[in-house]
């Protein structure tokens, strides 16, 4: 019998894993900006403070723990890497604006990549003097990503790919150094096939960038077109013709274990008890009327951390995330929506308050949690996917 | 860390889910909608195999396991709607029985109890502290009652052998859960516990209960997804099966993640009470209100799924419906949990 899967169940951290912890902590301690002090990192300035934070966090190899050393981590595995993101949100650390990269594109890489690739790549994305955005959504290509027209021609005189085509909704565009994108490299094939999957210079001629505003005003993505953008042969990821299959491991991260760690949430619940706990005292009435909703958005979180637990210790044992990653988007991303409308409702008529002079993190909170159930694949198509792939309904 | 269950614990799980699909079809909970009985050779069957005293203590014949070993086959028994006690049994009555035996007291007493739970000969019937007063699940045709008389000076926790006409049937939706209103006199001869031994044992009781339910609810949820994607599948409307349409794929999907959700935390849960953990109660009403969610919206969306044909006495499902809404009620609502939840919450920041 194999020793891990004849190991009786314990949710209690180890020492080594405490001794970690204590260690993360520490750091922290005595590097974190205050909670909310950096401007919004979907503005130019506050691009650069999240950079340069994450550039103190990479400098003492905290920035991507769960990497090998090589590229600036420190070899942990994924149980030390949610300790490190409990301490991480336990103080409100900022936000991570390299999360395209490190959270999706890199374990994409880590399994399709080159070795040069992965040499040239992952230590300036651990140390975010490069930033990545996501160059996927077309148009006319949003949950049917497949429908893909942006197009990739050969040109074997100068050994690479010329790319033409629009690409739009890419968080980070306005202002990333580097785009990973889905272009279609053969038009004959079948819509799955035929795709590749580059990793593109934002400075290359060619390439234009145009800053969306989003809901709160700010540039949080962009429209990116690409006139005649040369790429050379060893900046395709994966096979030529088999950028469907890389995407999906990169779709894969994103909805399963690595984009939102539980800690995220379970802070923002434990927030929002304090909130409600206020309530109870100033506005008696508008708390009872909030209970459940607070109780249950709590409950959503913790369902969340124990799911994670459970579905990397299954990882860990041999096993994969299949399609429990749709599972897992749909709930992450129902949970931010239903810790933040609680959280409004406490609030009352001050949850309308935002703009100068206005801390307002509950209301800056709601409307980032409404893209939640938008991006990374609408929760319909997550739905889908648990139906035909969890239930094997037959496909429509 | 390692969350998860061991192979031999699914091993076993496994041999248990084999046996009650020959042993507890459909036909045989509708056989037991006729003549409720806690004492079945299903129930003899589920005692040899050590399924009834799993938690009994080895000195009496049992296998001396705890929650977590438990909850897989709760889920099995739920899959199956098993209409036996196994979860008031083994779930509840057993452990509490084992918490007082251990204190060496009332050895002589709760020793045989003990020891007819893991022999299959006993099965008991506990009084839902949520419910003080009111019918209890299971009492009519148990073995043993665990009551509790709610005194001025606290609860008092009493055990009492029934003799006929001690138990006043109450009839219910589900004739499985053998209601029954206990008509006894508290005597000097049948307390078990009072004051704060009481009070402490009844609070391990209650979070017991709430995560043995939970587990069942597990089963009967999942059972129910199942009927009603293997439905959607078969039943044909405009040309196809109703389950390639979106409509029903998404009722389908939303109870399918509810579900997968509430295993780890009934799973959480079962582990916290085993370790002593000090956010066992917490954890215990996090899984009675996640799966009591979880199983009645699995029970609403596969009604609908099933359309007519589903709101008939014929189509298994309402076996299935019916445990569900009577287990979702039992040992605290969801609503209550996230109430208890929210005040140990508020107490402790």
């Amino acid at each position: 019998m194999d020793e891990r899967t004849d190991q009786p169940m314990d949710l209690q951290w180890t020492d080594a894993q405490e001794a970690f912890r204590a260690e993360a902590r520490d750091w922290l301690a005595s590097h974190t900006p205050a909670p909310r002090s950096l401007p919004s990192l979907d503005t130019a300035e506050g691009f650069e403070a999240h950079r340069a934070w994450e550039g103190e966090l990479a400098a003492d190899r905290w920035s991507v723990v769960s990497w090998p050393e090589e590229f600036g981590g420190r070899g942990v595995g994924i149980l030390e890497w949610l300790v490190f993101e409990e301490e991480y949100w336990r103080v409100q650390a900022p936000l991570r604006v390299s999360q395209n990269g490190v959270f999706l594109l890199a374990p994409t890489m880590f399994e399709f990549g080159t070795a040069a690739q992965k040499a040239r790549f992952l230590p300036p994305m651990a140390s975010a003097r490069e930033i990545w955005c996501q160059g996927w959504s077309e148009p006319d290509a949003g949950s049917d990503l497949a429908g893909i027209r942006s197009r990739a021609r050969r040109s074997d005189s100068e050994g690479g790919w010329v790319l033409s085509g629009q690409k739009t909704w890419a968080s980070r565009g306005a202002f990333a150094e580097w785009c990973f994108g889905l272009f279609r490299t053969d038009p004959d094939a079948e819509r799955h096939r035929g795709l590749t999957y580059f990793l593109i210079d934002m400075a290359t001629p060619g390439v234009t960038v145009r800053p969306i505003p989003q809901i709160d005003g700010e540039t949080g993505f962009a429209e990116l077109f690409f006139e005649d953008v040369f790429v050379p042969d060893d900046l395709v990821l994966g096979d030529v013709g088999k950028g469907w299959n890389v995407a999906m491991a990169t779709a894969g991260s994103e909805r399963g274990l690595s984009l939102r760690s539980p800690a995220r949430y379970s802070r923002a619940a434990d927030r929002l008890v304090e909130l409600y706990a206020d309530r109870v005292a100033s506005d008696p009435a508008r708390a009872q009327r909030s209970a459940d909703a607070v109780a249950k958005a709590w409950m959503d979180a913790e369902a969340y951390r124990l799911n994670t637990l459970w579905t990397a210790t299954r990882v860990l044992d041999g096993g994969s995330v299949g399609p429990e990653a749709s599972a897992n988007k749909i709930h992450w991303s129902e949970t931010d929506l239903a810790i933040h409308r609680a959280a409004l409702d406490l609030l009352g008529p001050e949850a309308e308050f935002h703009g100068d002079g206005v801390d307002a993190p509950w209301l800056d909170g709601f409307l980032f949690a409404l893209a939640g159930p938008i991006y990374a694949g609408t929760n319909e198509i997550q739905r889908n996917v648990v139906a035909e792939r969890m239930l094997g309904l037959p496909r429509g | 860390m390692h969350f998860a269950f061991t192979d031999q614990q699914l091993e076993f799980r496994d041999a248990v889910r084999q046996v009650l699909a020959k042993e507890c079809t459909t036909d045989d909970v509708r056989a037991a909608y006729d003549a409720p009985a806690p004492r079945t050779s299903r129930w003899t069957t589920l005692a040899e195999l050590g399924v009834t005293g799993l938690t009994v203590p080895e000195a009496h014949g049992g296998f001396g396991l705890g929650m977590v070993d438990l909850v897989p086959l709760l889920e099995e028994a739920g899959r199956v709607a098993m209409p036996e006690p196994l979860a008031d049994t083994t779930g509840v009555a057993a452990p509490l029985l084992g918490d007082l035996d251990a204190d060496g007291r009332h050895a002589d007493r709760v020793g045989p109890w003990l020891a007819g739970i893991a022999a299959g000969t006993v099965t008991a019937a506990v009084a839902d502290v949520h419910t003080p007063g009111r019918p209890v699940a299971g009492a009519a045709g148990a073995d043993l009652l665990l009551l509790v008389d709610h005194t001025t000076d606290g609860p008092v926790l009493h055990a009492v052998a029934p003799d006929a006409g001690d138990v006043a049937p109450v009839s219910s939706l589900d004739p499985t859960r053998r209601l029954g209103q206990p008509a006894w006199a508290p005597r000097e001869g049948t307390v078990l516990a009072s004051g704060d031994e009481a009070v402490a044992l009844l609070g391990r009781t209650s979070d017991r209960a709430a995560v043995a339910t939970g587990a069942e609810l597990l089963g009967l949820a999942d059972a129910m997804v199942s009927l009603a994607s293997n439905y959607a599948k078969d039943r044909q409307q405009f040309g196809k099966p109703i389950g390639s349409f979106q409509a029903v794929k998404h009722l389908l999907a939303g109870a399918q993640v509810l579900l997968e959700f509430a295993r780890p935390v009934v799973y959480g849960a079962a582990w916290g009470l085993d370790s002593g953990s000090p956010d066992a109660s917490r954890g215990a009403s996090v899984a009675k209100a996640y799966a009591s969610d979880a199983a009645v919206e699995a029970a609403r969306v596969s009604l609908q799924v099933h359309g007519a044909i589903g709101y008939t006495w014929e189509c298994d499902l309402h076996l299935f419906l019916k445990r569900t809404w009577a287990l979702s009620e039992a040992w605290g609502s969801a609503g209550e949990h996230r109430m208890r939840l929210l005040d140990s919450l508020v107490a402790t920041r």
